[in-house]
């Protein structure tokens, strides 16, 4: 009778892991076709527009002049947490973002934060009077598409980008962001010597 | 016993006026600028308009981008023109002169996809100005976020340059 049950308890042993196993395989190649497939699509989408293509990497490094004409080297800025900021006027949550921006270069600023502004409208003229009206204490450039292609195609407003003292984008934010969360990101970047 | 019912209730119609005027704040008649001011009906969907620029023949559209230059520079839907932003005298004017001889029956789709849709200050004043203009079948591509998230970011045939 022991002997019965102990054959019976190492039977539904074996056939339990028979089970696992082929579970564990059905669950393999389902992974497996599942990276497959994702490679295969994330090869097919056009990569010049490919999202977030630039976080992790080194941020694109341009010169522009700011609206005042002093230059604004993106490499001079090493050792800085900066908040790249693309944006335009008539771009309305841009303008909501903007006045935290300058609060933010008053009160981080201490601490290594620069914030640049790059507009990507047309004609410089009513950035310079956005810029006078909202008394903006950081750099603001003119963008054009050449830029914008640099950073992956910057085809919708607002995009900001935090790019660490190394010079490496570590976020994007697309679109109308809570500005708290681009406020608390931008805290950890700080802390982060 | 009979205080604390007319109090409960009391408070109930207050929140409830309350609600309301906040609904009807937050949702109220759209400005006539706004994109929200666009009726369900006038509006194309990506995929759809994808579709009709592929299939091509009569059905397929005459695109205007009617926001950003710069935007549009880096990219644009394949075959689209630029035709003025929708939010400045100058765009409307420069949209005018591209649709003067086209006949009122011409089918046009006009895009931004500058920012959020309901943020967009371009769409809504180009489509007034088409059908001020007597044209009747003009639609408004929908972008929900934006051009690169919604039509490029999405593998739709897109082009560079001017």
């Amino acid at each position: 009778m022991s002997a019965d049950a102990n054959r019976h308890s190492t039977d539904t042993v074996s056939v339990g892991s028979e089970v696992t196993y082929r579970t564990r395989i059905w669950i393999s190649s389902f992974l497996f076709a599942g990276l497959v497939l994702g490679t295969c699509l994330a090869a097919s989408a056009p990569a010049a527009f490919a999202a977030d293509s630039h976080v992790n990497r080194k941020a694109p490094e341009f010169v522009r002049e700011d609206l005042n004409g002093t230059s604004i080297d993106l490499r001079s800025y090493r050792g800085k947490v900066v908040l790249l900021d693309f944006w335009a006027t008539w771009c309305a949550p841009c303008q909501i973002e903007m006045p935290f921006f300058a609060a933010w270069q008053r009160e981080y600023g201490p601490q290594g934060l620069q914030v640049i502004g790059i507009s990507m409208d047309d004609d410089p003229g009513p950035v310079r009077r956005l810029v006078a009206k909202m008394k903006l204490n950081y750099p603001v450039a003119m963008g054009d598409a050449t830029l914008g292609e640099q950073y992956g195609g910057v085809l919708g407003l607002p995009l900001t980008y935090l790019i660490d003292r190394n010079g490496v984008v570590r976020t994007q934010f697309k679109g109308e962001i809570d500005v708290k969360t681009i406020e608390k990101q931008l805290k950890l970047m700080l802390a982060h010597r | 016993m009979k205080f604390g019912f007319f109090l409960r209730a009391g408070m109930i119609a207050i929140l409830v006026m309350v609600s309301g005027w906040s609904a009807q704040a937050q949702f109220g008649a759209p400005s006539e600028n706004s994109a929200f001011s666009i009726a369900q009906a006038q509006l194309i969907q990506p995929e759809e308009l994808s579709r009709l620029l592929h299939a091509g023949g009569a059905d397929k559209p005459l695109v205007l981008q009617v926001g950003s230059r710069v935007l549009f520079d880096q990219a644009h839907i394949a075959g689209s023109e630029y035709a003025g932003a929708g939010s400045q005298a100058a765009g409307l004017q420069q949209l005018q002169s591209r649709v003067a001889p086209l006949s009122r029956k011409s089918f046009i789709v006009l895009y931004c996809g500058c920012c959020p849709w309901n943020r967009c200050p371009n769409i809504a004043p180009a489509i007034n100005l088409l059908h001020g203009l007597g044209f009747t079948r003009v639609k408004a591509l929908y972008l929900a976020d934006n051009f690169g998230t919604d039509w490029a970011d999405k593998g739709y045939p897109v082009e560079r340059g001017r």
